[in-house]
């Protein structure tokens, strides 16, 4: 199963490289990871996500506990909570695809950041799954680059109401 | 406040920690440390030969004393040189901490003559470590660094000082306490999980403890005797608990594990309750980890959440200080005298039964005309004071150690568990000596172990440290071979040890004496000897070459599937 697990660090040099030393150390694998200081400067907040059975994830956690720069760990799966990450996209464009590139853009709710004669860049924002259809419609069309950022999560205000739901 | 150098400001913090003892190596990026030292008449600086010797010997002093065991050496090599010995402290949580000398700040990342980026290396082999930047941080720094070293579980930290930062002036005041908001280790055990595992083990009818190295480390020997022998518990305990729990007491099963007693290992295995104390299942302990005290609830006791469920899906956790979790496990006792006494005589048939397995299966070996390694080892047991402290090296000496030598109290065996150093014994017995003069120390080494610190006889001759060194000599890489002899149809290779130092020359070439033993009928007599002799002695005892280990359980069975005599 997939998790989004953030860390809240100290923000020093070296704290990434104990962090992600950890996971290559014991062979977990991470599947993303983004990583900016917080509204306090001196402390830094990671979103990792990574996949394991419950044995695994458990471990991961309590590791990442252990370690003396890290200050609070939250597994998002035990929360109700909201994600986002942004992926920028090349694309081909030319006469008989630019309409429809600008289209899908549009059902997307895509940003249109960089314009050439044969080519759009798009920026989208969403989570996991709306990006990864974005990608799929994309493809036929021809995709020239494309990047990602990791994921970030936030906890929603009201816990617990999703699951009334 | 008047301004002093780092490098002064080094050793004030060191005395603010009560620091009496350092061992290390010089070098150019340290000089300024060094200077600083020859001033420092209150703590007494030994020279090792080899950096590794010099954090073994920090390392052997914390496990011996109990205190925070300090090294100092310099950048590159001299740091690289280091990680073997911080590795074996960190396996089995020895509090240390390691300054290193580091290039100028400018120069890092230079590639400077003897850079190293050791702060990098040693990331995953240290509890922590630090890079001082500013000699205002110094005093915090090295404050936080005992504090973690010898707090929680512990282990080694290591305090990477730049050579500016040593003689750039400061006004050094050292701090009174350290704030870590991000640690705070978790002592006292939860109050409703002990009682919890009490109800547990006051229900249980075959119930075993299982206890490791935390015991020692957390000072909770007393308690653990004294909770076994209220509820008539039988004991078994690992490679790193020996001496936790007396070996004499009618309790205990002696070590567990792939070479552990045949009573210990069918009395885990046919358990119906695990008590697992200040242990972490190691594999060399579960062997199969599915076949592991299958029949048993298992209970666990340790201050590291981490070793929790880690190899062993644990019924019953308490995340706490053994010490504190026993205390608070025997005040549960009170009012319970009927459910006690209840349970003592309900549990009377298991003892007798583990009765019957310590008797159909002790340990034992065949005796021959040659000098056998185990005898070697009763015999120093029977001959050293009963305050002796042991060292060994790694393999067949160390289990034999184990086996044949009855610890009767903590920190009187000290002994590389977890990353199995070859070579540790010598200069951990010189860490050893160096925390009790007074006291017998004895290094228990094999001909191949003993030649990889062998350097250290200097250490031994120039601060007139008394160690001994018996040295069962095979003529072979034992345990190695044991392994290609069971496993690898004997096919020996590169197990020999044939060529090598005649030892008694040896030790006599470094100013040491030296013994040389073929014959069993002068095994006492020469270990009374060296006894007898002041100075460090080494005693080359010619052994049984094809000896090997027993009982033994192959790697991967479960450990009631053992290989006896």
């Amino acid at each position: 199963m997939r998790h989004a697990i953030s860390v809240y660090v100290d923000n020093q040099a070296g704290v990434l490289s104990r962090v992600v030393g950890l996971f290559s150390g014991r062979g977990f694998n991470i599947e993303s990871l983004s990583v900016a200081p917080t509204l306090d400067p001196a402390k830094s907040m990671m979103v990792i996500t990574t996949t394991g059975n419950e044995q695994v994830l458990e471990q991961i956690k309590k590791q990442l506990n252990k370690l003396i720069n890290v200050i609070k760990v939250v597994d998002c799966a035990d929360r109700d909570y909201v994600e986002r990450e942004m992926i920028l996209v090349k694309i081909k464009a030319e006469k008989e695809t630019r309409a429809e590139v600008l289209r899908i853009a549009d059902i997307f709710r895509a940003k249109v950041i960089d314009v050439s004669p044969k080519s759009y860049t798009l920026s989208l924002t969403g989570d996991k799954s709306k990006l990864e259809g974005f990608v799929e419609i994309l493809t036929p069309l021809g995709i020239i680059d494309l990047v990602r950022t990791g994921t970030v999560v936030m906890e929603r205000e009201m816990q617990g109401r999703r699951k009334l739901t | 406040m008047k301004k002093i150098t780092g490098a002064q400001a080094f050793i004030e913090a060191l005395r603010c920690e009560g620091v009496t003892h350092a061992f290390g190596y010089p070098g150019g990026a340290v000089l300024d440390i060094f200077d600083a030292i020859m001033d420092a008449r209150d703590i007494q600086f030994i020279l090792s030969r080899h950096e590794q010797g010099a954090v073994h010997a920090a390392d052997g002093y914390a496990r011996a004393s109990g205190r925070v065991g300090v090294c100092l050496v310099t950048s590159g090599p001299g740091a690289t040189n280091t990680v073997t010995g911080i590795a074996t402290a960190y396996m089995d949580s020895i509090p240390i901490v390691v300054f290193t000398g580091q290039v100028p700040t400018h120069l890092i990342g230079n590639d400077a003559f003897q850079e190293a980026d050791i702060v990098g290396i040693t990331r995953p082999c240290t509890k922590h470590n630090y890079l001082v930047k500013d000699v205002c941080d110094l005093g915090r720094v090295i404050k936080e660094a005992f504090y973690i070293a010898r707090t929680g579980r512990p282990g080694p930290v290591l305090v990477d000082l730049p050579k500016n930062v040593m003689n750039s002036t400061v006004n050094f005041k050292y701090p009174d306490s350290v704030s870590l908001d991000s640690y705070c280790p978790t002592y006292k055990g939860h109050q409703g999980q002990i009682r919890r595992i009490m109800g547990v083990i006051l229900k249980s009818r075959r119930p075993v403890i299982y206890a490791g190295g935390g015991v020692t480390l957390a000072d909770a020997s007393k308690e653990l005797a004294e909770f076994a022998r209220r509820l008539k518990l039988p004991v078994t305990t690992t490679l790193m608990g020996m001496g936790a729990f007396p070996s004499d007491d009618p309790l205990s099963l002696g070590m567990l594990g792939m070479h552990g007693t045949y009573a210990a290992n069918m009395t885990v295995t046919n358990s119906d309750c695990l008590i697992a104390v200040g242990a972490r299942f190691d594999d060399r302990v579960t062997g199969k980890v599915d076949e592991f005290a299958p029949k048993a609830r298992i209970i666990h006791i340790d201050i590291d959440p981490t070793s929790i469920s880690k190899n062993v899906k644990v019924d019953l956790p308490v995340v706490g200080d053994c010490r504190m979790v026993l205390r608070g496990m025997l005040a549960e006792l009170a009012g319970k005298d009927a459910e006690l006494a209840e349970m003592v005589s309900q549990t009377e048939p298991w003892r007798r039964e583990i009765g019957d397995w310590k008797k159909q299966q002790p340990l034992k070996y065949c005796k021959s005309e040659n000098i056998k390694p185990q005898y070697v080892i009763e015999m120093i047991d029977e001959i050293a004071p009963d305050d002796t402290i042991i060292t060994t090296e790694v393999g067949q000496n160390q289990m034999w150690t184990a086996q044949f030598y009855k610890f009767n109290e903590p920190r009187h065996f000290l002994t590389s568990g977890g990353l199995g150093t070859m070579g540790y014994g010598f200069p951990a017995a010189i860490g050893a000596q160096a925390a009790f003069p007074g006291r017998t120390v004895i290094d228990i080494a094999g001909d191949g172990s003993i030649q990889m610190n062998i350097q250290e006889l200097a250490t031994v001759v120039q601060y007139n440290l008394p160690v001994k060194v018996m040295i069962l000599n095979n003529g072979y890489l034992g345990m190695v071979r044991q392994w290609q002899s069971l496993f690898y149809k004997k096919r020996y290779s590169h197990t020999s040890m044939a060529v090598a130092p005649d030892f008694v020359k040896l030790a006599e070439a470094y100013g040491a004496k030296g013994l040389r033993v073929t014959r069993p009928e002068d095994v006492k007599d020469a270990i009374r000897e060296a006894l007898r002799i002041p100075g460090p002695v080494f005693v080359d005892f010619v052994v049984d070459p094809e000896e090997d280990v027993y009982p033994m359980v192959p790697a991967g069975a479960p450990i009631n599937n053992m290989l006896l005599v």
